[in-house]
């Protein structure tokens, strides 16, 4: 747009307009770029240069430009256990396991989880500054994987899923049974009884089931549900003990306290209800409801150790 | 050309425009599509069943993916949190794929076995009597609903045309044989669509009623199956760095 006869006007040495007059006589000049800008602009133009070489940048082919910055990182192999160190170009990929590396070698957690792998449980439990990286590292963990049903505080919801804070275990809480049950997951079952007891019988048990724990008076219904859980008819101490105090390698519950896992037999204010809660899982017994996952290959075996510790010290130790 | 005749021309400026704007989606995702690394090279990935199908519609229906994302980052906290950072290969059967961009509620793309059934059927019905702090409405009707089953097959006819390998034909039929192996391939066969979703149902039996086919039951189905197909005890924990 610049108009040379106009510009020709100029005094010489004068600044230099655009060459454009509005209104007659206003003039705009057209002032060079400062010189510390334009090479500031040159200097954003090479610094992208110099990132397109470094890092993965221009799609070519069939593949890109894969940089050559690289990044240094160690992993475990899976099948030998051996540590290898790799070298690798930059990535995100690259990048995550140079971190997860430069955690792995934080000096006082390496050194910490070192001694909690060598330890037996015993020992961990006895050793103040073990039990202190269980808790803070077990948290993180607990309330990742396992909050979603046992709650934050691991107290459990009544009726579907365990407290793990009181001193009540189905599947036994001494620590080598909690990794197990950790490890393996748990699947609870009880055989339906609807189709093998009559509706009388079926009260009856539920009436001396509720005897064992002084919620029901005894009587001569719970002296007949009695002779069936004992029986051959019932048989309901094959799995829940002659004592009624249930036996941790089934997964049968403790029915002599007053700790209900599975019927929730607190909320009902009636003795008439109690019995109804208890005779729905006698009649229709417990299958695919009553499942923990197992966590092996989702938790590595050193994360399922501490979880297994913390899980311990939660309160209900055994 | 002269900058004057481009601004007097506005359809020659628009053009212009266009073809600027455009470069960096030709530059940034155009190049995915033959990229040979793309889709990392790894075993067990399959398109959904008949069911988990159903229950993806749902999933898509109820807006899940407004609250939840299924795609976890290369980051250090993701990974200590979800599990593995997810591959492509991973949703390259997910038409559109649900990978979200927004975590109200927290990623899911690692969500299959990690809890019951149970546990869903209850936490889909009312969240807060599991997870008491949580903000996660309440679905109730998904138990009360029954699901319609009977236009899956066309779904999975739609789905075809879009690339993924459910079979219409013997040839498409053996071609999954050989490639996912007999019991996946009869589950991507779309003439037994209607029968594979009632089968697995009965199996399966996720909303915990037997004899019926809830709403419920789909998308339990599709939730127990996010992120399980790849067994990442098989692979180094840097097996995937090398395909970027």
């Amino acid at each position: 747009m610049s108009d040379p006869k106009q510009n020709a006007q100029q005094k010489p040495g004068a600044v230099q307009t655009t060459g454009h007059a509005w209104d007659g006589d206003l003039q705009e000049y057209s002032n060079p770029l400062p010189r510390w800008w334009l090479w500031c602009f040159y200097g954003t133009v090479l610094f992208s240069v110099l990132y397109w070489i470094y890092y993965p940048s221009w799609p070519v082919g069939e593949s890109w430009l894969k940089g050559v910055g690289t990044v240094n990182y160690t992993v475990t192999d899976k099948k030998t256990n051996q540590v290898q160190e790799q070298e690798y170009r930059w990535n995100t990929r690259s990048l995550l396991a140079a971190d997860l590396t430069e955690a792995a070698n934080n000096e006082q957690r390496k050194a910490m989880l070192a001694k909690v792998k060598a330890a037996g449980y015993d020992q961990i439990v006895k050793d103040p500054k073990m039990m202190e990286f269980v808790r803070s590292v077990g948290k993180g963990l607990f309330g990742d994987n396992c909050a979603a049903c046992h709650g934050r505080g691991g107290q459990g919801v009544v009726g579907m899923y365990p407290n793990l804070t009181d001193n009540d275990w189905l599947w036994g809480g001494g620590m080598d049974r909690i990794h197990e049950t950790l490890v393996q997951g748990r699947k609870g079952f009880m055989p339906a009884f609807g189709a093998a007891l009559k509706p009388e019988q079926l009260d009856d048990v539920a009436e001396y089931v509720l005897t064992l724990s002084n919620e029901a008076k005894p009587g001569e219904a719970a002296d007949r549900g009695k002779e069936i859980f004992h029986g051959p008819v019932g048989g309901c101490y094959y799995c829940h003990g002659a004592d009624g105090k249930g036996i941790p390698s089934q997964g049968a519950a403790n029915l002599t306290d007053k700790i209900w896992a599975i019927a929730d037999v607190p909320a009902q204010k009636t003795l008439q209800d109690k019995k109804a809660v208890l005779k729905t899982f006698i009649t229709n017994g417990v299958n695919n409801t009553r499942i923990m996952p197992a966590w092996k290959g989702r938790l590595n075996d050193d994360d399922i150790k501490l979880l297994a510790v913390y899980v311990h010290q939660l309160g209900g130790a055994q | 050309m002269r900058h004057e005749h481009i601004e007097t021309n506005s359809g020659l400026m628009i053009l212009l425009i266009l073809a600027v704007i455009s470069i960096g989606g030709l530059v940034e995702i155009v190049p995915l599509f033959y990229i040979n690394e793309t889709i990392e090279k790894v075993e067990g990935v399959r398109p959904n069943t008949p069911l988990e199908l159903r229950g993806r519609d749902i999933y898509i229906r109820e807006g899940c993916y407004l609250c939840h994302s299924q795609q976890i980052r290369p980051f250090r906290d993701e990974w200590l949190r979800y599990g593995h950072y997810s591959l492509a290969a991973e949703s390259q059967y997910d038409h559109p794929f649900q990978w979200g961009s927004k975590r109200t509620g927290p990623d899911l793309a690692r969500l299959g076995g990690k809890y019951s059934n149970q546990w869903h059927v209850q936490h889909l019905k009312a969240p807060r009597s599991v997870v008491p702090q949580s903000i996660m409405p309440n679905y109730p009707w998904l138990l009360a609903t029954n699901l319609d089953t009977s236009d899956v097959a066309d779904r999975m006819r739609a789905l075809r045309a879009t690339g993924v390998p459910y079979s219409l034909t013997q040839a498409e039929y053996d071609a999954n044989v050989k490639k996912f192996g007999q019991t996946v391939a009869n589950q991507l066969d779309i003439s037994q669509a209607q029968d594979n979703l009632l089968k697995e149902a009965r199996d399966q039996n996720f909303d915990g009623i037997p004899g019926q086919v809830t709403e419920m039951e789909a998308l339990v189905a599709y939730l127990q199956s996010l992120g399980t197909m790849v067994d990442f005890t098989q692979y180094n924990d840097d097996a995937f760095v090398k395909f970027r």
